[in-house]
């Protein structure tokens, strides 16, 4: 559709009139090629971001304020009344706690943990491209999958870690009945998936840190620690900064991993309240509960904007600490 | 986007208005008034399930008298599957030609009978004879003025016991003998003490709270709804008393703590970690597929207290579907007496058509796997004893709140009593 766009453009209004036809119709088709063209070469995205993106988010903000339910015809305006329920609903303030807990406890060992793993492969290896594609496997294994092994791994009777941790006089751990239990649980999971992709972004990074930098560090008896604080972090620092936002904003959207350990755990029953007693409900998940099995669109719309300006929050937090790493580094 | 000039801005949203203006044409295929398809013309029904209602030997059966019908079976988890039928239904788009819905699930279905056909224009009405009044009743729209559902199995409830465990308990293991350790619940929670302290390794009495309450709450004449469509949780005293006994299992320590229809579950059905399942008659088409290998070490007993009905099923008729007319027929010959008699020694469900129960076919009719048990007997005894019991808009959704509360003193997280305030809550907060 937007290759169409160049070829039917509107007159300006105020444009001047065609002097000599031929010449004066070519030169405004240049001109319009010109300062046209570049519009609509990026048109496909703004198309599709102001249907996808845009049209929802408005829309959404529009059911935010009525009382709409998905099988009845009548929609009532009753204005900010939502929000005020949802922000007196101590489940949404439950799930807003569960999604940063297990926002935190998965992103930050992740990164640090891709930080040093793409430190020890930014040097010659063998069989490095094995070792690349051997990290981002776990990434495109289907979320399914990883959930539905990692509850049977979690398992409360018959799983792998408590039989380990039963070696060590532990175990009989019943993973997704307690809350820290469970976010440790579930942020594995995420850990496992996104792990080894961070890493792969980093290391792209750093391999375009220069080398003599290494060399001269070397020469002057810098441990390879040294150098990974001194030189290695300070230098992607940019990517460090990427790669923090995007984790936040994967973490605060953390929906399939609970209602996946939910329903392989405590029962289908639980999926959508994360648990008997909403120890991992994330804030997606209770905007699904609302949305998708009690079918209050209205309220469903309110916590999702909600969570929308929490993203924005807790993101631009992220981005301005990570910016001032600068200081402690440098 | 603060760079863009007005006439592009323009130009986009017309682009814009036009891709949504085809996507609006393409939706809303079905909604006609279809009509009957020509004859001998190809048509293809799809049955929307949330299981095996044990249909697929019917459908090739009905092919061989209708060779223009092609019958897609598409199943879908049990909480996935009504939710998705109300979106399908909501935006009109993407339900079966015919949808089976579950008993929890009747009453939200039926108080919108603008979205499904009227199975009365297609002369099923005729058909009233043929089952049980309650289950007949169950399908019809609220004011009783259009019949929505045709039904299909009825969950007369029974006991499902492991004779190996019982044995290695020191309990009684003939089924006669086992019925009269608990004609109560109360003596089926003693029962489960002894069991208990007998110290069978790695089985617990029972599955977990959740499906016993069910039963217990279903076997009252008022269940979680009045007649009315009011919820009555926080005022029925038969709904406190199903909470407490429940409860009793869990505060004994009898339970294996296995949320019915999870993984575990399924595997504690193949480790054999729980020795009692509450039974409705489809849930042992249920257990001779997940115990595949302990044939003959489970047997059925009577359930303590009395009948009651817990589960089962109605065939429904969306308005979207392209060709009504073949798929009430489908629905006709799926829940014709005959083949429902067929499903029950297949599958285990159990027909909702009275006159079947006194058929010998029927009342004769023992399973191999269930230790030789008179299946057709025993749940045609629990039928005929049920007392029908009126269900709810938000049945599923009352009873899932509930059913959280059970878990959570089960899991040791709360005392009955915090769990109960939580429940009313969550229950008063359900629209």
């Amino acid at each position: 559709m937007a290759t169409r766009a160049p070829d039917r453009p509107a007159a300006p209004p105020g444009g001047p009139a065609p002097r000599s036809h031929r010449l004066g119709r070519r030169g405004l088709l240049h001109r319009l090629d010109v300062k046209g063209s570049p519009y609509a070469y990026i048109a496909p995205f703004f198309l599709l971001f102001a249907a996808f993106g845009l049209f929802p988010l408005a829309y959404t903000a529009w059911v935010s304020l009525h009382e709409w339910t998905l099988l009845s015809d009548t929609q009532e305006f009753i204005g900010l009344g939502n929000f005020a329920t949802l922000l007196q609903d101590p489940y949404f303030w439950n799930a807003t706690f569960n999604t940063l807990s297990i926002g935190v406890l998965s992103t930050v060992p992740q990164l640090l943990l891709a930080i040093w793993l793409a430190h020890l492969l930014n040097r010659p290896l063998r069989a490095q491209t094995f070792f690349r594609i051997t990290l981002l496997l776990p990434n495109v294994t289907s979320v399914v999958a990883v959930v539905v092994i990692f509850s049977q791994l979690f398992g409360r009777d018959f799983g792998l870690i408590n039989w380990v941790l039963s070696w060590f006089g532990l175990g009989a751990i019943d993973w997704a009945a307690g809350v820290a239990t469970s976010h440790i649980a579930l942020a594995v999971m995420i850990m496992w998936r996104w792990t080894g992709y961070n890493t792969l972004i980093f290391l792209a990074a750093m391999q375009a840190v220069p080398r003599d930098l290494y060399e001269a560090a070397t020469i002057d008896g810098a441990s390879k620690f040294t150098q990974l604080r001194k030189i290695t972090i300070p230098m992607i620092r940019p990517t460090i900064v990427f790669t923090v936002i995007v984790s936040t904003i994967g973490a605060m959207q953390i929906l399939a991993e609970p209602l996946l350990f939910a329903a392989t755990t405590t029962g289908a029953g639980t999926m959508v309240t994360g648990g008997f007693d909403r120890e991992f409900q994330t804030l997606a998940l209770y905007v699904y509960e609302h949305a998708f099995t009690n079918f209050d669109f209205g309220y469903a719309s309110a916590a999702s904007w909600v969570m929308f300006v929490f993203v924005v929050v807790v993101a631009s937090v992220n981005y301005l600490l990570t910016r001032r790493m600068r200081g402690g580094v440098g | 986007m603060g760079m863009l000039r007005p006439r592009l801005l323009a130009s986009m949203v017309a682009a814009l208005l036009t891709v949504s203006v085809a996507a609006c044409g393409g939706s809303d295929g079905g909604s006609g008034a279809p009509s009957a398809a020509a004859p001998g013309e190809k048509v293809k029904l799809t049955v929307g399930l949330f299981g095996d209602l044990g249909f697929v030997p019917l459908y090739e059966e009905y092919k061989k008298t209708h060779p223009n019908i092609e019958i897609v079976e598409r199943r879908a988890e049990f909480a996935d599957h009504h939710n998705n039928l109300i979106k399908r239904l909501a935006t009109n788009a993407g339900a079966a030609d015919i949808e089976a819905v579950e008993v929890g699930y009747i009453s939200t279905f039926t108080s919108t009978p603008d979205r499904f056909h009227n199975l009365k224009e297609y002369g099923l009405e005729s058909r009233q004879a043929d089952f049980l009044d309650w289950k007949w009743q169950q399908g019809l729209s609220k004011d009783g003025s259009q019949l929505l559902g045709l039904g299909t199995d009825v969950g007369g409830l029974a006991m499902c016991y492991r004779t190996d465990l019982f044995e290695k308990a020191g309990l009684p293991s003939e089924r006669d003998e086992v019925s009269k350790l608990w004609p109560t619940w109360e003596q089926y929670i003693e029962t489960g003490k002894k069991f208990a302290a007998a110290g069978v390794e790695g089985a617990k009495f029972v599955d977990s709270p959740g499906e016993i309450f069910r039963a217990i709450v279903n076997q009252a004449a008022v269940g979680l709804y009045d007649a009315q469509d009011n919820i009555v949780v926080s005022s029925n005293p038969e709904v406190k008393k199903a909470w407490d006994l429940s409860n009793q299992l869990s505060q004994n320590n009898l339970t294996a703590k296995l949320a019915a229809f999870s993984p575990p579950w399924n595997t504690g059905f193949a480790k054999g970690s729980f020795a009692t399942i509450i039974c409705p008659a489809w849930m042992t088409g249920f257990i001779q597929e997940q115990a595949a290998d302990a044939s003959g070490k489970w047997d059925i007993a009577a359930v303590p207290g009395g009948g009651g009905n817990s589960g089962g099923s109605h065939l429904m008729l969306p308005k979207q579907g392209k060709h009504p007319k073949e798929a009430a027929e489908l629905i006709n010959f799926l829940t014709s007496p005959e083949n429902q008699a067929k499903v029950f020694k297949e599958e285990g469900t159990f027909p909702s058509i009275p006159a079947l129960y006194d058929d010998p076919a029927v009342q004769d009719f023992k399973k191999p796997f269930f230790n030789d048990a008179p299946v057709g007997k025993i749940y045609s005894d629990a039928a005929k004893a049920l007392k029908p019991q009126h269900l709810g808009p938000k049945e599923a959704e009352v009873r899932t709140a509930v059913a959280n509360g059970l878990g959570r003193v089960e899991q040791g997280q709360q005392t009955p009593d915090e769990a109960w305030t939580q429940v009313l809550s969550d229950v008063g907060k359900i629209k």
